[in-house]
């Protein structure tokens, strides 16, 4: 029992119902209060990140103990694996929402959208902190329904346009999801995960779970935008107001779509082969297309997003052929080498992709446009966003020394080794053409001469540039984890728990 | 078999509305019926024939009993329905309010 677990969804929780009340007597009291809450929960993430290593706490909600080691109760786990995620969503979002005291200032009713800023992190940090089939549904609506009313923030035109196409293609997948969860409790009779795979140990009907598990795939694949179910995406992360969708692209898709998948598919579901093909084939579609819708966009926003999906793409790719060589039961080293640069490059992408967002965040701040073709030559008056963008376009491209080269070469090192050679030559393709993308993006944007006035534009106000400034120092920081001794304390813990499922059960079990 | 063989169909009717539809309360009918089927799968799973309200019987303590856990989580799953009902009504209705349809084919602004 370790006691600090369950302040994850409680601390925003509570902030979010603080806000709504206090909020109406005392002015600037919201924005203040977010980033403290965040900063002090970004500050508890990584304290688990530290002491975590190889062990596993387990919080049992209303104290119930398991009987006959059957547990009865609701558990929230924290090992290896949770903690880094968990150390994504706090740190990005005390970014972003110290980000949006300056820039939320457009926008009415600032403490709705601290309130639902605080529910959307609650419900993420419930998802990855969840031991609990069903509260992961829970938690996983919680942070869902506060993203859909925060994509409409502007109620505009094109903001509810995109937000109804979210929530359908969202309670469509709430569905499936659901469905999945009564087929499993159907015959496993339990929802706790550790024991699902306990049950599944006894009696595994593979034609009934391969049902179930392409049920779950399409259900966490359309929140995570996974290819044929990525419709959504480009529209709801491009119209949300930009801290939003750094979070969105950012975290959200990482903690509620790619986190729930291989946290289910490695430690809950028996691995099969036909089900890691399919996954591998799908992350590597994700990866091409997503690349190509992109290469066209002039909206900063809309290339952003469909980037995503690609960059995505390479973590779903990277756990595929690592999930492929597990089922074959072959050279386990490299299956835990793909899985490493999976999880490095999900780290990586949430720093560079809610770096960029916040960038273009902040040239919509300043010049009031999202189309690269009326912009230009600002270099020379925003050198903080300017220099801040340049980092994160190199990391997402994979220019050494940013952290984006070396998890792509971790990836396409496992691709080569695991004898995946045409794997490992598309994810060279579709690098360059990223750089190639993210080239017109920096000329556009900063160094292209215009006509227009460009002596009024200032830089954007500190709060916005402290946000920009500390996330590319992440991205250049990120880099470090590459050196063994530092990989071992941070990545490691997590790669064997994915590795070994039957550590993660009967340490459970056990407590 | 019949009820999960009628829940199926109720599903699937309200996936055709989803699909075919152009109104956008039709779709947002359409999304409640699926949820509905979804539940009622859950209701049943948990259903067993002749069983009865599970409150121990100290006088009779080897009763069947239906499972009450499937029952619980469907409470749950309601209320958090009836908040996506609610957000996308309210969606709906401020997408009426700009554009003045609520036919799907002249809300379409976002291409791409």
């Amino acid at each position: 029992m370790n006691p600090l677990l369950p302040l994850f969804v409680i601390a925003p929780l509570a902030a979010a119902f603080l806000i709504m009340i206090i909020g109406r007597f005392v002015s600037e009291f919201n924005k203040y209060f977010t980033s403290l809450v965040l900063l002090f929960l970004a500050c508890l993430s990584f304290y688990f990140l530290f002491t975590t290593g190889e062990n596993q706490f387990v919080y049992k909600v209303g104290g119930w103990e398991p009987v006959n080691k059957i547990p009865i109760g609701i558990y929230m786990v924290m090992d290896g694996f949770t903690a880094i995620i968990v150390c994504i969503i706090n740190l990005i979002g005390f970014l972003a929402a110290f980000y949006s005291i300056s820039y939320i200032k457009r926008y009415t009713a600032e403490n709705y959208f601290y309130a639902l800023f605080c529910l959307m992190i609650a419900g993420m940090n419930g998802v990855v902190i969840s031991g609990d089939f069903f509260n992961i549904f829970v938690f996983l609506e919680i942070s869902v329904i506060s993203s859909y009313a925060l994509v409409a923030f502007g109620v505009e035109k094109e903001e509810l346009e995109a937000s109804f196409k979210y929530q359908v293609l969202g309670a469509l997948a709430s569905f499936l999801i659901l469905i999945g969860i009564g087929l499993i409790y159907w015959k496993a009779k339990t929802l706790n995960i550790a024991d699902i795979k306990t049950a599944f140990a006894n009696d595994y009907d593979k034609t009934y779970y391969t049902f179930v598990q392409i049920l779950i795939l399409s259900g966490f694949g359309l929140k995570a935008a996974i290819i044929p179910f990525h419709a959504w995406l480009p529209d709801a992360h491009s119209s949300a107001p930009s801290p939003i969708s750094a979070m969105l692209s950012g975290v959200l898709i990482k903690a509620v779509g790619i986190y729930v998948i291989i946290r289910l598919f490695f430690n809950m579901f028996v691995i099969s082969e036909s089900m890691s093909v399919l996954i591998t084939v799908l992350g590597t579609l994700s990866m091409v297309i997503g690349v190509f819708l992109a290469i066209g966009q002039w909206d900063i926003k809309r290339l952003l997003a469909y980037h995503s999906i690609s960059q995505m793409g390479y973590v779903v790719l990277a756990v595929g052929m690592g999930m492929v060589l597990i089922s074959r039961g072959e050279r386990p080293e490299v299956a835990a080498l793909a899985i490493t640069g999976g999880i490095f490059h999900l780290i990586n992408h949430a720093a560079f992709k809610g770096l960029l967002f916040l960038n273009a965040g902040a040239i919509e701040y300043t010049i009031g446009t999202r189309n690269l073709k009326e912009m230009g030559g600002l270099a020379r008056s925003m050198p903080a966003t300017s220099a801040t963008s340049f980092v994160a376009s190199m990391s997402i491209s994979g220019i050494p020394p940013f952290n984006g080269f070396f998890s792509k070469l971790i990836i396409i090192v496992a691709a080569v080794m695991g004898r995946f050679y045409l794997l490992a030559a598309l994810a060279v393709i579709v690098s360059v053409i990223t750089l190639a993308s993210f080239l017109k993006f920096q000329r556009y944007a900063f160094y292209n001469e215009t006509d227009a006035k460009r002596d009024k534009v200032k830089e954007v106000p500190f709060p916005m540039i402290f946000s920009m400034v500390v996330l590319s120092v992440i991205c250049l920081a990120l880099s470090l984890l590459v050196i063994p001794e530092i990989r071992e304390a941070v990545l490691t813990p997590a790669i064997n728990i994915l590795t070994d499922p039957a550590k993660y059960t009967s340490t459970i079990i056990g407590q | 078999m019949m009820p999960y063989i009628m829940c199926f169909i109720l599903f699937l009717v309200g996936l055709y509305g989803v699909i075919t539809r152009r109104n956008l309360v039709k779709i947002a009918v359409s999304l409640s019926i699926m949820e509905i089927s979804t539940f009622l799968f859950f209701a049943l799973i948990g259903y067993i024939d002749g069983g009865v309200a599970p409150i121990v019987d100290p006088a009779d303590p080897v009763k069947t009993y239906v499972d009450p856990l499937p029952q619980a989580l469907v409470l749950t799953a309601i209320v958090i329905g009836l908040a996506t009902t609610s957000m996308l009504m309210a969606i709906i209705i401020r997408l009426y309010r700009k554009y003045g349809t609520f036919d799907i084919r002249e809300i379409k602004n976002l291409r791409g």
